[in-house]
């Protein structure tokens, strides 16, 4: 038997100036279940509350309503005061009768008239309300992060300086990324290596650190608070634990006809490597690809030469399982293959370059040792040739585009513009007699000192910026370039002679976050970046729970906007790990087992992966056993959206606290 | 409904928690007017709406039916207003071929801080469904007292 309680408020003169609240309290006082109805001046303050309370002890209430202002408002307020006096939360409704009654409507009779239709609605609702009890689940207290770039590593670092375990797993044979690769970072021109490499560091000795390099994620399972992963150790057939580092191995190693990924190719490497000097763990690889033990059975120099004996070729890929109570995508990025962009001449010369391998030429650590020189003219630096002398940058190739050419994004790539600047600084202040010019759209430089960067290019360092994109980069029989371009601003064509030419490239999500992306059941939009809970307002979280984001993976970001998201990202991954257990939203899916007949419909819409399907046996009413296949939802994933009910052919799933009933019976009441 | 000689449509409107309902909310909060008829159902996301729910207004004699939800791309749950467009464009063409007048059926993306486009949606809406006049073809007389 329903015992219903209806409180309607004045909100002061808010509600009772447009609604007569008597009226209301009197007219719904005849509905079905209703066992008490009074009005009061204000029904959230102290003394209202009391009133409910009071009433709910009384009355013996199985529901109550307020009808007060919107539910956003004060339904937290209202089922707590209700849990307080020994009623389930979940048992309390609230009848909007002040931002969508008394505040858009001028005349009482229809207003009071609406607002006793509101009211028969959520008594008709409340009716069918059941008490609902947060599930709670517990929480492993370790994270995974996936990707070892300056993102992952800060994140890494922050989560264990909170005290919760990290495990990073890196692709490569080092963790480092892309940062290990620029030489000085914009806007302060400070060395990439030396404000990273201490960062590397203190990853490997920090404790509750564990880095996972030359590893993969295979798969992950579970959910917020509970994933499992496996995580593969590719073999890189030397044991980490023995391997000193020493380099011995890599010194006589006699293939050394191997494009050097870490220098892009420019130079070449052994087969048996370390990518470069600083390489966390430091720790040789030997690439199986080229090993000639590897390949034809025939060498074993390594082998011999290793004091540690840390060589094994028959070393296998490894799978490791590990429990995370939460996961952090920090994938990073690449830049665009430019192929394609045939107008730019990339592969007919190889003195056209895109700005990564800029970075490699101008670092002291890169193939000519710091010197630029002209790739072309790599292996004979001292020729009088060899420095460039006009060296033309073209911006947003590949960036910006609203042509349909494979490869080319739509997007700004951000970080093109000030390394551009950073780069055109750099020539000019190491070679004065360098001649620079810059083609560009625009010049974007939003951030702190970003503008006063780029200006000094322009005034300090007599940069020639030219607004205007280039059509045609073509190499000439004497090895220079000829490169043409529009000058936008005095309306003409230009020509320039060019020795180098650096192409500004957009960049992408790197090739594995699609894969990673799909694991987690995390969205990503239309450019392979991961989507945020709420662009604004959760920008690090993943509308997965429990999955977080930090880094380029989500979108084009500088150096100190990755540290920035990273460290947002280790605050948010520190308040998840730091609970016990998960309170759950008990406001979710649920599937009737003896409905379903296991048709997928429900899974395919759910956009959290929170049903799963499994083989149950039912009894027949032959007393025989059938054996069906079911949904359940797990009450963790779901965010009781709902969109599994309205899939759903036979009617099995329904959403606790708006079921199909519930929603059906405002519906009558409205329309009554 | 005849008020004082005068037609008022009955209008269901179903609104999501996360964007419509807020913006509902907005609406009143800047006291912006749109009829009474209008009547709000709240619901966690605009996919929760089951076409059976649109039929049942119908038949308990609504005249017209709204959903409002997030814009695209801006859903709560990430897609499930895009499950809502396909549904009701499929449900409404259906409600054609019934005799429901195009007019009597919508959706609408009206986020948060639309309180605005809510209050103007809500205005044509009910003038619309106010110049078709009564629904009586799905209306069913024996849920009539």
């Amino acid at each position: 038997m329903h015992r219903i309680g209806v409180f309607v408020c004045h909100c002061g003169t808010n509600i009772a100036a447009t609604v007569d609240v008597k009226a209301v309290a009197e007219a719904v006082r005849e509905e079905t279940g209703v066992v008490f109805s009074a009005d009061y001046q204000y029904m959230c303050s102290e003394a209202g509350q009391t009133l409910v309370q009071d009433t709910i002890r009384e009355q013996r209430l199985t529901g109550v309503v307020v009808c007060s202002c919107s539910p956003r408002m004060h339904e937290a307020t209202f089922r707590k005061a209700a849990a307080k006096a020994g009623l389930n939360s979940y048992m309390v409704e609230i009848a909007n009768i002040r931002e969508q009654c008394s505040w858009i409507h001028k005349d009482m009779v229809s207003g009071t008239e609406k607002a006793i239709i509101l009211a028969r609605a959520a008594i008709a609702k409340v009716m069918l309300n059941t008490p609902l009890t947060p599930g709670k689940t517990p929480v492993t207290k370790r994270a995974l992060v996936i990707g070892g770039g300056i993102a992952g590593i800060q994140t890494a670092l922050d989560i264990a300086e909170a005290g919760f375990d990290v495990d990073i797993v890196e692709k490569q044979p080092t963790i480092g990324g892309k940062m290990t690769q620029i030489d000085k970072t914009f806007p302060t021109l400070d060395c990439a290596s030396c404000i990273l490499t201490p960062k590397m560091v203190d990853c490997a000795q920090n404790e509750k650190i564990h880095i996972y390099s030359y590893s993969e994620v295979e798969s992950v399972t579970g959910f917020v608070g509970n994933f499992t992963a496996k995580i593969k150790r590719k073999a890189r057939f030397v044991d980490e634990k023995k391997c000193t580092g020493c380099g011995e191995c890599v010194e006589k190693c006699p293939m050394k006809k191997v494009p050097n990924e870490f220098n892009l190719g420019l130079d070449n490497r052994k087969a048996i490597y370390i990518p470069f000097a600083q390489a966390v763990p430091k720790v040789a690889t030997i690439d199986a690809n080229y090993c000639l033990m590897k390949k034809n059975g025939k060498c074993g120099l390594c082998s011999k030469v290793c004091g540690a004996g840390a060589i094994n070729y028959d070393q296998q890929d490894e799978i490791i399982e590990e429990k995370y109570g939460a996961i952090v995508a920090a994938t990073g990025y690449n830049p665009i293959k430019i192929d394609k962009f045939d107008e730019f001449a990339y592969s007919q010369s190889p003195d056209v370059i895109t700005s990564l391998e800029l970075e490699r030429l101008m670092n002291a650590a890169g193939p000519s040792n710091g010197t630029l020189v002209r790739p072309s003219y790599l292996s004979k630096q001292d020729d009088h040739e060899a420095h460039p002398k006009t060296i033309v940058f073209v911006q947003c190739v590949g960036s910006r585009s609203t042509e349909c050419r494979k490869g080319s994004k739509e997007y700004c790539s951000k970080i093109c513009c000030m390394y551009t600047a950073k780069h055109a600084m750099l020539i000019r202040e190491k070679y004065p007699d360098t001649d620079v010019y810059v083609f560009y759209i625009d010049v974007r430089t939003p951030g702190k000192l970003f503008d006063e960067f780029y200006r000094r290019a322009v005034e300090q360092y007599g940069v020639h910026y030219i607004k205007g994109m280039v059509g045609k980069v073509s190499p000439r029989a004497d090895g220079k370039l000829d490169v043409q371009g529009s000058d936008l601003i005095s309306n003409e064509q230009l020509h320039v002679t060019a020795d180098l030419v650096v192409l500004a490239t957009a960049i992408e999500p790197d090739k594995t976050a699609r894969s990673i992306g799909t694991m987690l059941t995390a969205s990503m939009d239309t450019n392979d970046f991961f989507t945020e809970a709420h662009p604004k307002l959760r920008p690090v979280e993943s509308p997965t729970a429990g999955v977080f984001l930090s880094g380029v993976c989500q979108g084009p970001k500088d150096i100190p906007e990755t540290v920035t998201q990273a460290s947002a990202c280790a605050a948010k991954v520190v308040g998840l790990l730091v609970k016990d257990e998960l309170t759950g939203n008990p406001c979710v899916a649920h599937s009737d087992e003896l409905m379903c007949n296991g048709c997928s419909a429900c899974e395919k819409v759910c956009p959290y992966g929170a049903i799963t399907y499994s083989d149950k046996e039912f009894r027949q009413p032959d007393r025989t056993v059938a054996i069906r296949r079911v949904a359940s939802v797990n009450p963790a994933v779901c965010q009781g959206c709902g969109a599994c009910t309205v899939a759903c052919p036979s009617g099995a799933m329904d959403l606790n606290g708006f079921s199909n009933s519930q929603i059906m019976a405002e519906v009558d009441a409205v329309c009554r | 409904m005849q008020v004082n000689g005068e037609f008022r449509p009955l209008i269901v409107a179903f609104c999501c928690n996360w964007c419509s309902y807020a913006g509902a909310d907005l609406a009143g909060t800047n006291r912006l007017n749109y009829p009474a008829d209008v009547k709000i159902i709240r619901v966690p996301c605009s996919c929760r709406v089951n076409p059976m729910f649109v039929l049942r207004a119908f038949q308990r004699g609504a005249d017209g039916v709204i959903l409002c939800g997030c814009h695209p791309g801006d859903c709560h749950y990430t897609s499930g207003n895009y499950f809502t467009r396909r549904r009701m464009t499929l449900l409404f063409s259906m409600l054609d071929f019934m005799g429901i007048e195009r007019e009597r059926t919508r959706v609408e993306w009206v986020s948060a801080a639309e309180g605005a486009k809510f209050a103007k949606t809500m205005n044509e809406f009910c003038e619309a469904v106010a110049k078709l006049g009564e629904n009586k073809r799905l209306e069913d007389l024996r849920c009539k007292k």
